[in-house]
């Protein structure tokens, strides 16, 4: 596996202090980055475990997945706010992710602005998508919808 | 230069306490660190790419549930059920991998008990994979 490329992403500086910029003149970009990933994943090991657990262990797992289903959880909250902040901290920890792997493997600085273009695009497109769906979500579409607001 | 030789980013690795032989002729090479990074960065991308893929499914919802459901449909399919352990998979080992790197970057004491991460790291996985290998299967199989 020696023809992989060294990693490019740049050192991280673990200084906090001089107004925003470390000693070599860089700002704390990385130092931030670094820390949001670890603190990021803490919390997401609650929401996506949590997550899977509630829709694939619990009741009929997936077999209870449909529409009332998402209705059901949804009609609480907790859900939403719990799906929102997943979407969120599940995205920005894979766009960081995505970011660094694409320093370290795209050689050309070319190739390494376009791929961060169509991944900052993306990723502006499904965190958009996905707030709106759950602030938008509307469970009387299903006519058959036994839920109370719907009455 | 190797990923996990050491040279860009230490964090990363696993270096064991003792420098050890590796045994000619045998498939693994590499200390712990090595694969285990490789994997972190392999299933942190499956995650990645499954999650833009799932909120657009996601989003159906607001299309019909018609439409919704049709789609969720196929996550019923034993195919895509096989699919599905391996994500699971995936996430269990990116997620407590994940804590074994903060660990080793936060306790003061983390970097001395890399082994013994690395172990615990493949007994949650295990303890957690299994049972819910055989509880989705059974739904996915119509137990
Ligand atoms: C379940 C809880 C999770 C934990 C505890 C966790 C933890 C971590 C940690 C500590 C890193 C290392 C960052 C570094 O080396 O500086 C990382 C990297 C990464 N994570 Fe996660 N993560 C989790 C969930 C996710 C999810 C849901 C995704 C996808 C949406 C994801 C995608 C990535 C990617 C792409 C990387 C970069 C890998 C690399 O640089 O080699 N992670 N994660
Ligand atoms: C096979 C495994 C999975 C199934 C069957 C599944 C199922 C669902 C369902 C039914 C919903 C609708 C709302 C709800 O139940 O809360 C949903 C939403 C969501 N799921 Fe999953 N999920 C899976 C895995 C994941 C994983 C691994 C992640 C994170 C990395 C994730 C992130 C999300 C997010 C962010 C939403 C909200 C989407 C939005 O804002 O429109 N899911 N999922």
């Amino acid at each position: 596996m020696s023809d992989i490329a060294a990693p490019r992403s740049s050192t991280r500086s673990r200084s906090l202090k001089g107004g925003g910029r470390n000693r070599s003149g860089q700002t704390n970009f990385e130092l931030y980055s670094w820390l949001f990933m670890r603190l990021s994943g803490l919390a997401l090991v609650v929401l996506v475990l949590g997550h899977l657990f509630t829709n694939l262990m619990l009741g009929g797992g997936i077999t209870a997945l449909d529409f009332g289903f998402v209705a059901g959880k949804w009609a609480n909250p907790l859900w939403q706010v719990w799906d929102l902040l997943m979407l969120w901290l599940a995205m920005l920890h894979g766009s960081n992710g995505m970011r660094t792997i694409i320093n370290d493997y795209a050689e050309k600085d070319q190739t390494r602005f376009w791929l961060k273009a169509l991944l900052i695009t993306a990723a502006i497109v499904i965190v958009v998508l996905g707030t709106l769906v759950i602030f938008t979500f509307d469970p009387c579409l299903d006519p058959s919808s036994t839920l109370s607001v719907c009455k | 230069m190797v990923p996990g030789s050491g040279l860009s980013s230490d964090r990363r690795i696993g270096l064991p306490s003792k420098p050890r032989i590796i045994p000619p002729g045998t498939l693994y090479r590499g200390h712990e660190g090595m694969w285990s990074w490789v994997a972190h960065r392999i299933t942190g991308v499956g995650i990645f790419f499954f999650l833009l893929v799932h909120v657009l499914d996601t989003a159906l919802v607001r299309v019909s549930p018609e439409a919704y459901n049709e789609v969720i449909g196929t996550y019923k399919n034993p195919v895509v059920g096989l699919m599905e352990v391996g994500l699971v998979g995936a996430i269990l080992f990116h997620a407590f991998n994940g804590i074994r790197l903060i660990l080793v970057d936060f306790w003061a004491k983390g970097p001395r008990h890399q082994r013994k991460l690395m172990i615990a790291v493949g007994i949650i996985w295990v303890v957690l994979f299994v049972p819910f290998v055989i509880r989705h299967l059974s739904h996915v199989f119509g137990g």
